[in-house]
C-alpha cells in the first residue's frame, strides 16, 4: 500500500478515537444538567469522565498535528478554510475545559450553576459543528486552483451539513446516556438507561437518513456496507441497553461512532477534500501530501508510539472501571 | 488594518498568553513531584500537605495550559496557511510527535494522579505524576525544536518545482544546535518562575500568617528562593551560550539587541538608553565596555556587525527589502528579560538570606514577596517577545517572510472577529484563575489525607478530583 494511504487511513482511526472517545464526553457534559437533578448527582455525572477526559481531548490535537504533517495542503486548506467553524470550536473547548477543571474548585452555588450551563453548551457546540465541518468535507466544497477555499461559514450551513451535524451530535448524546448508564449506580442510572432507548431511535433515524444521503453521493460499495453495519451495531447497542448489558450497548454505540467515521472516509477516498467548483482542484490523498521520507519518519513513530497510548490509554479506564456512586451533599457549600 | 498585522497581533497574543501557562506547568509539575516523593521517602505529613497545596495550584494552572495551547496546534492552519503548506513537510512532523509522545502521557497520567489517590499504590500514584512532569519537559523539547527550526532552518532543502521546503533529515532537526541551548534555557526559565511563586506564596503565608504551619512554609520558601537562584545561573549561562550561536546564525537580532547601527570592535553594551534608537542623532546612554562583544563572541574584543552593515549584506543575498527588526522593541526586551531576570534572582538571595536560622523577613519584605512571581513570568514573556521579532521580517529565517505566510482566505473581519474574541475570553479566564489561585493561598494547606476518601469527600473543595 502506498504510504499516502495508510496514513489516509492513520487520520480515520485518530478521528475514530476522537469521536469515539470525546463523543461520550461530550454527551456527558449536554446531559448533566439535565439528567442530573441535584448538586451531588451532577458532580457525580462529570466525575465520570473526569480522569479521562483530558485524554480524550488530545486524540484531536494528534489528528490536527497528524495531518498537518501528512497532508500539509489538506490542513491549510481546511483549517483556513473553516475559520470561523473552527474559532467556535476552540472558543467552546476552551470554555468547557476550563469548566470541567474549575467547577469544583470552590463552593457556591451560582458558581456550579454557571459552569454547568457553559460546559453544556460548549459540549453542545463542537459535538454538532465537527459533524457539519466532516460533512462539508465529504460532499465537497467551493476550491479554487490555488487550492483555496472560497466560500464562507453560510456555505457550510447547507442542508447536508446541518444534517451531518445533527447526526454527530445525537450520536454523542447517545453515546454519553450509554456510558452514563453503564458507569453510574441506582437511580441515575435507570434516568440514563430509561433515555437511551427513545433518543437512540431518534438518533438512528438521523443516522440513517444521512448515510443514506451521504453514500447517495458519493458512496461506493464498500461505504455503503460499513453504513449498514453501523445502523445494525446501534441497533444493537439500544437492544443491549434494553437488557441492561450496558457494556455491550457501550461497545455498541462506540462501533456505530467508529464504523460511521469509516463510511465518511471510504465514501471521501481518494480525495481529501473534493471541490465542487471543479473536479481538478480537488484535493486528494497524493497532490496534498507530504514527502516520502516525512512520510517514513511519522509510520515509524506511530507504529511505535500509538499501540503504547492505547495501552495506557486503556489501562486508565481499567483502574476507574468502578460505577460512580452519588455522594451526600457537600459539607460546606 | 490588514489580515497580516492583525494575524501577528493575534498570534503573538495567543501565544505570550499559553507561555504564561507553560513555565508555571513545566516547573510545578516537577515541583509537586519532588514534594511526593520527599513525602513517600520520609512520610512526613507536612510534605503530603505541600505535595496536595502544590499540586492544586499546579492543576488550577495546568487547566489553561492545555486550553490555551490547542488554539496554538489550530492556528497554524487557521491563520498562517501558506506557511503550513511551505513547511508542512517539515513542521507537521514535530507538532504531530509532540501530541503522540507527550501530550497523551502528559494528560492521561496526570487524570491517573488527579483521581489516582488511595486506587493506586502509593509508589505507582508517585510514578505517575513524574510521568506527567517528564511528558511536559518533552513536550517543551520537540516544540522548542519546531520553533529552531524557524530562527535557524537544517536538514531541509527547497524543491525547486513544488517551491516547497522539503524535510530531508529529522535527526539534523532534533539535534539543531538552536534547539539544544533553546531547551536548558527555557526549562531552566520555567523553574525560576516556578520557584518564585513558590517563594512568593509561602512568604506571604509567612509574613501575614506566621503561626500557620510555619515549619512546611519556610521549607517551601527555602526550597523556592533556591531553585529560583540555582536556575537563574543556569539560564545566564545558557543564555549567554545561546547569545553566542545568535550572533553567528541571526547576526541581524543581535544587532538589533543592542540597536547598533555601525560595526564595532571592541563593542559596548548598553544598561540603558534614552532617546531614539533608530540611528539618526545621538543618544545618552549608561554604558558597559567589552560587554556585547562579549555576549555576542565569547572574546572582549570581538567585531561585533552593526544594522547597516547587516542590512547591506541581507540585500546583497536576498534582494531589496527591509531587514530590519523593530529596534525600540527588540532592545527593551532584550534587556527587560535578563533585568526581570537578575531583579528576581536578588531577590531571591535576600530572601535566603532572610530566612537564616529561623528568622522571618519582616514586614517590609511583603510587597517584593508579592511582585516576585510576576517577575520571571515577564522575562518570559519579553524574552519569547524578542525572541520572534527579533527575526522578523522572517517567519523562517532566510527562507519565508511573514508577509508570505498568512492565510490569503482570512478577512480582515475574521481576524478581528476572532483575535477579540480570544483577548476578551483569555483576559475573563486570568481573572476566574487569578482569583482561584489567590483562594487557595489564603486557605493554606489541606489537610493530610491520602487515601480514597479524598475521592468521595464530601467536601469538594478540599478534595483534588470531583
Ligand atoms: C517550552 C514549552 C512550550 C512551548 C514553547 C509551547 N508549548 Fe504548548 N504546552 C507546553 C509547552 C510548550 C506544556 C508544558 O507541555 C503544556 C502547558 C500546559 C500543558 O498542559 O502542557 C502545553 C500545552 C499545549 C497543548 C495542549 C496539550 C494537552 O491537551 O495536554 C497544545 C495543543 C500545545 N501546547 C501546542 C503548542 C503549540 C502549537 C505551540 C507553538 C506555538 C506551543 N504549544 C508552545
Ligand atoms: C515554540 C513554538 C513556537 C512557534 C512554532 C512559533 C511560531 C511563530 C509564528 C508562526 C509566528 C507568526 C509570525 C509573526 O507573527 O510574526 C510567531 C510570532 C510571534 N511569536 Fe512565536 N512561536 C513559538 C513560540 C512562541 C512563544 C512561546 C511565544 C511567547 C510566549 C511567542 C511569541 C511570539 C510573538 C510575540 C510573535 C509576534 C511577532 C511579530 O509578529 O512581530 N512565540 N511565532
Ligand atoms: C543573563 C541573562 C540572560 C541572557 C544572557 C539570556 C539570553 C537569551 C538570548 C540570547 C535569547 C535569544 C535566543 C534566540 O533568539 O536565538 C534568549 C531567549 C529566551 N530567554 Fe533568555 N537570557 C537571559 C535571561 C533570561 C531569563 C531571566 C528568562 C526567564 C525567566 C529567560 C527566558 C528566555 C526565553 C523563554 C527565551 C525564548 C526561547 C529561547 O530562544 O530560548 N531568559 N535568552
Amino acid at each position: 500500500m502506498e504510504l499516502t494511504t495508510v496514513w489516509f487511513a492513520l487520520i480515520a482511526v485518530l478521528w475514530i478515537g476522537y469521536f469515539v472517545l470525546e463523543g461520550f464526553d461530550f454527551g456527558v457534559g449536554i446531559l448533566s444538567p439535565i439528567l442530573g437533578q441535584t448538586e451531588p448527582e451532577r458532580r457525580a455525572i462529570l466525575r465520570t469522565i473526569g480522569p479521562v477526559w483530558d485524554g480524550n481531548e488530545v486524540w484531536v490535537i494528534v489528528a490536527g498535528g497528524a495531518t498537518f504533517a501528512a497532508f500539509p495542503e489538506w490542513y491549510a486548506t481546511l483549517f483556513s478554510g473553516f475559520y470561523l467553524a473552527l474559532f467556535l470550536i476552540l472558543v467552546a473547548l476552551i470554555v468547557r475545559g476550563v469548566g470541567i477543571e474549575y467547577r469544583n474548585k470552590r463552593g457556591g452555588a451560582v458558581w456550579r450553576q454557571r459552569w454547568d450551563i457553559a460546559i453544556a453548551i460548549c459540549s453542545f457546540l463542537p459535538a454538532l459543528l465537527w459533524g457539519v465541518a466532516f460533512a462539508n468535507i465529504v460532499a465537497g466544497v467551493p476550491i479554487d486552483a490555488h487550492k483555496q477555499f472560497t466560500g464562507n461559514l453560510i456555505t457550510l450551513l447547507n442542508p447536508f451539513g446541518l444534517l451531518g451535524g445533527l447526526t454527530t451530535l445525537l450520536l454523542f448524546i447517545t453515546h454519553g446516556l450509554v456510558f452514563l448508564a453503564l458507569k453510574t449506580e441506582g437511580e441515575l442510572r435507570n434516568r440514563a438507561n430509561g433515555l437511551v432507548t427513545r433518543v437512540g431511535l431518534v438518533t438512528a433515524v438521523v443516522a440513517v437518513a444521512f448515510l443514506a444521503w451521504a453514500n447517495v453521493q458519493t458512496g461506493n460499495a464498500a461505504s455503503i456496507t460499513v453504513a449498514v453495519a453501523a445502523a445494525l451495531a446501534l441497533i444493537g447497542a439500544l437492544v443491549a441497553n434494553r437488557v441492561r448489558r450496558e457494556g455491550w450497548a457501550f461497545i455498541g454505540s462506540a462501533v456505530t461512532i467508529a464504523l460511521a467515521v469509516v463510511c465518511l472516509f471510504l465514501a471521501l477516498f481518494p480525495d481529501v477534500m473534493p471541490s465542487t467548483t471543479d473536479p481538478a482542484f480537488s484535493l486528494t490523498t497524493t497532490n496534498a501530501a507530504s514527502t516520502q521520507y516525512t512520510l517514513t519518519i511519522m509510520t515509524v513513530v506511530a507504529v511505535i508510539f500509538t499501540p503504547l497510548v492505547l495501552l495506557y490509554q486503556g489501562w486508565t479506564y481499567w483502574i476507574f472501571r468502578k460505577r460512580v456512586t452519588v455522594q451526600a451533599a457537600p459539607a460546606k457549600p | 488594518m490588514d489580515p497580516l498585522m492583525l494575524s501577528r497581533w493575534q498570534f503573538g497574543i495567543t501565544t505570550v498568553y499559553h507561555f504564561l501557562f507553560v513555565p508555571l506547568t513545566i516547573g510545578m509539575a516537577f515541583a509537586t513531584a519532588g514534594f511526593q516523593l520527599a513525602w513517600y521517602r520520609t512520610k512526613k505529613e507536612s510534605y503530603l500537605r505541600l505535595t496536595r497545596f502544590v499540586g492544586e495550584l499546579f492543576l488550577i494552572n495546568f487547566a489553561l495550559g492545555v486550553v490555551t495551547g490547542i488554539v496554538q496546534e489550530f492556528q497554524f492552519g487557521m491563520n498562517w496557511s501558506s506557511y503550513s503548506r511551505f513547511v508542512g513537510d517539515i513542521f507537521g512532523a514535530p507538532l504531530a510527535i509532540e501530541g503522540l509522545l507527550a501530550f497523551f502521557l502528559e494528560s492521561t497520567f496526570l487524570g491517573l494522579w488527579i483521581f489516582g489517590w488511595g486506587r493506586l499504590s502509593p509508589r505507582l500514584h508517585l510514578v505517575t505524576i513524574w510521568v506527567a512532569a517528564v511528558g511536559s519537559a518533552i513536550s517543551a523539547f520537540i516544540i522548542l525544536a519546531a520553533n529552531s527550526w524557524m530562527q535557524h532552518p537544517v536538514g531541509y532543502e527547497v524543491n525547486a518545482a513544488t517551491g516547497r521546503a522539503e524535510l530531508k533529515d529529522f535527526f539534523a532537526l532534533l539535534t539543531n544546535s538552536t534547539a539544544l541551548i533553546t531547551f536548558p534555557h527555557t526549562i531552566a526559565a520555567a523553574f525560576m518562575t516556578t520557584g518564585a511563586l513558590l517563594t512568593g506564596i509561602a512568604l506571604w503565608r509567612l509574613i501575614r500568617r506566621r503561626a500557620d504551619d510555619e515549619g512546611a512554609f519556610r521549607t517551601t520558601a527555602k526550597v523556592g528562593a533556591t531553585m529560583l537562584l540555582v536556575s537563574g545561573l543556569l539560564v545566564a549561562v545558557t543564555g549567554d551560550i545561546q547569545g553566542k550561536i545568535m550572533t553567528e546564525q541571526q547576526p541581524m537580532k543581535m544587532a538589533a539587541a543592542e540597536a547598533l547601527w555601525t560595526t564595532e570592535q571592541p563593542a559596548s553594551f548598553s544598561i540603558f538608553t534614552i532617546g531614539s534608537l533608530d540611528g539618526s542623532q545621538d543618544v545618552f546612554s549608561i554604558r558597559i565596555p567589552n560587554l556585547l562583544s562579549f555576549l555576542a563572541t565569547g572574546t572582549l574584543d570581538g567585531k561585533v556587525e552593526g544594522i547597516n552593515d547587516l542590512q547591506t549584506q541581507y540585500e546583497a543575498t536576498y534582494g531589496a527589502g527591509d531587514y530590519t527588526p523593530n529596534t525600540a522593541v527588540t532592545y527593551w526586551t532584550f534587556r527587560l528579560m535578563i533585568g526581570t531576570g537578575i531583579l528576581a534572582a536578588l531577590a531571591a538571595a535576600w530572601f535566603l538570606f532572610g530566612l537564616r536560622k529561623g528568622r522571618v523577613p519582616g514586614r517590609f519584605a511583603l510587597a517584593t514577596a508579592i511582585a516576585l512571581p510576576f517577575l520571571p513570568l515577564a522575562a518570559n514573556s519579553f524574552a519569547w517577545m524578542f525572541t520572534e521579532i527579533g527575526r522578523q521580517p522572517w517567519i523562517v529565517f532566510g527562507l519565508m517572510s511573514t508577509a508570505s505566510a498568512v492565510s490569503p482566505t482570512s478577512s480582515t473581519f475574521d481576524v478581528l472577529v476572532t483575535m477579540i474574541g480570544f483577548t476578551v475570553l483569555y483576559g475573563a479566564l486570568a481573572v476566574v484563575m487569578v482569583g482561584l489561585m489567590v483562594r487557595r493561598v489564603r486557605d493554606g494547606l489541606p489537610p493530610a489525607v491520602a487515601d480514597a476518601s479524598l475521592e468521595h469527600d464530601a467536601d469538594a473543595a478540599l478534595g483534588f478530583g470531583y
